[in-house]
């Protein structure tokens, strides 16, 4: 039994390697960029609209309304990085209805590359926003004595959003593969709905989470005695 | 369970790649129409409002042409009700001027018709008083009324005193042409005699006599001479009489319901000659 795609490799060369989730990933990239492009390549500035163009729209401004609710004031600026998050990730746990797929996230190569990615993007997207100084003395706050924990919370929390996101999905997958070899037929399916909906969920707390770690890294801390 | 480092290094570039082509394919056209879409309607909005602030405009416009409009047609209504009023007094005292004016023309015309009456009244009663008198002084006294005439004038004109009588002589000396006598009848040769006489002894010259006979004179003799007339009449007896039937026409006139007493009444005694 499989515990990761990873481990179905297709092509390997050293280092370097095709294995199941690359290939499923970029089967979601194309899915999502062509989906995109066919959608967006019909718009127009009038008032009528396509049904398709109208549930883009939605997603969008509901992403953004995400992100500014999370204390973002400039959403449009992290819009690419959160909304292609949350989109790679909902489509992934969505995908999952189709039989013989396996959603990379099920991967902890990916969801550590997620979650490096959210590692990174928070101090760029904190000292963009603050400046380099004032964000390593952010690490300093409340007092110096803070700094190694705050550096451990850090890695921490990254290590917590990869292995959260890893955990659900693997298990998920794992469940519904378990219980295909025992009752192929209907339990199955519903697994694979509650499975579905908690991808999903996954996929939320994963965005949301990011947005929180962005927030938090370009809040501007004001000194306390003026 | 290890962790790829290879997948996890093409995932993070997958990622990076996924992010940029969204950000080409979905975000970018998405929320550029989402914005083109907001400032059209903007848009619009701001048409329909300045549209509206025109229409606005142009009803309070209209709004106020109508009511000066109205208040024209009210002053308008108001001048001719006032014209009316003008034109109608006007035609009222035009048409009581007329009235007047026809009132008295008829007056007039009645008073001619008066005049007219009284005048053959007092030629009738003066021809039926001397024929009546003729008859009888025939009858009682033997001698006509032409011969009491002539007798009646010739003492009148033996009478006459001054200054008639100065004038008279005057007009008579300096006549060039004979006295004139008229006579309603053709007077004898005595009577024309018996005047001349008189004539001539009254102004004491020799006169020459004219006789001729004037039926409107009825019972009298006239005599003219240089301007002057000096006359005897029965009329003059008739005199009375035509006062009572002139006071007696009057109140006929009063009792009328369109005429007012006559103006000059007095009038109608014309025939009161001497």
């Amino acid at each position: 039994m499989r515990l990761s795609p990873d481990e179905l490799i297709f092509w390997q060369h050293g280092f370097f390697k095709i294995n199941a989730t690359l290939v499923y990933t970029w089967a979601l990239m194309c899915l999502l960029v062509l989906g995109a492009t066919l959608i967006t390549s019909r718009l127009s500035n009038g008032t009528r609209s396509s049904r398709w163009h109208g549930l883009l729209e939605i997603v969008v401004t509901s992403i953004e309304e995400q992100i500014k609710a999370v204390g973002l004031n400039q959403p449009q600026k992290y819009l690419p990085f959160l909304g292609t998050l949350f989109l790679f990730l909902a489509m992934a746990s969505i995908c999952t209805i189709i039989p013989g797929y396996e959603p990379p996230t099920g991967s902890l190569s990916t969801t550590t590359a997620l979650a490096l990615s959210v590692f990174m993007a928070v101090p760029f997207f904190g000292i963009e926003e603050q400046g380099l100084g004032s964000y390593l003395k952010s690490y300093m706050q409340p007092a110096v004595i803070m700094l190694p924990f705050n550096i451990i919370g850090e890695f921490s929390r990254t290590l917590a959003l990869a292995i959260r996101l890893f955990g659900n999905m693997m298990s998920g997958a794992l469940i519904v593969g378990i219980l295909l070899t025992i009752t192929p037929f209907i339990f199955p399916v519903v697994m694979t709905l509650l499975g579905l909906l908690t991808g999903l969920v996954q996929a939320y707390i994963f965005f949301i989470l990011a947005g929180v770690y962005i927030a938090a890294a370009t809040r501007v801390h004001k000194p306390r005695h003026k | 369970m290890v962790i790829d480092w290879f997948t996890v290094i093409a995932q993070a570039i997958n990622f990076l790649i996924l992010i940029w082509l969204m950000k080409r394919f979905l975000y970018k056209p998405v929320l550029a129409a989402i914005d083109a879409r907001e400032k059209k309607i903007a848009d619009e909005l701001a048409d329909a409002a300045a549209k509206m602030t025109e229409a606005k405009a142009d009803r309070d416009a209209f709004q106020r042409k109508n009511d000066e409009f109205d208040k024209q047609r009210s002053d308008l209504w108001a001048r001719a009700v006032g014209e009316a009023k003008v034109e109608r007094q006007r035609l009222i005292d035009e048409a009581r001027k007329e009235a007047d004016s026809l009132k008295v023309k008829r007056q007039e015309l009645l008073l001619d018709d008066t005049r007219s009456i009284m005048q053959s009244i007092s030629r009738l009663t003066q021809q039926t008083v001397f024929d009546t008198t003729r008859k009888i002084l025939t009858d009682l006294a033997g001698t006509s009324l032409e011969a009491g005439i002539s007798e009646v004038f010739a003492q009148k004109l033996r009478a006459i005193s001054s200054p008639d009588k100065e004038v008279f002589a005057a007009a008579l000396m300096t006549a060039t042409e004979p006295a004139l006598v008229c006579s309603a009848v053709e007077l004898p040769e005595e009577h024309r005699r018996a005047i001349g006489k008189a004539l001539n002894e009254t102004f004491s010259i020799d006169a020459h006599l004219r006789f001729e006979t004037a039926p409107d004179l009825i019972g009298g003799i006239e005599l003219s001479v240089n301007g002057q007339n000096l006359s005897w009449t029965v009329s003059d007896y008739l005199l009375s009489m035509n006062t009572e039937v002139a006071e007696l026409i009057k109140k006929r006139f009063a009792s009328l319901p369109f005429s007012s007493t006559p103006a000059s009444t007095d009038r109608t005694d014309v025939e009161s000659s001497q």
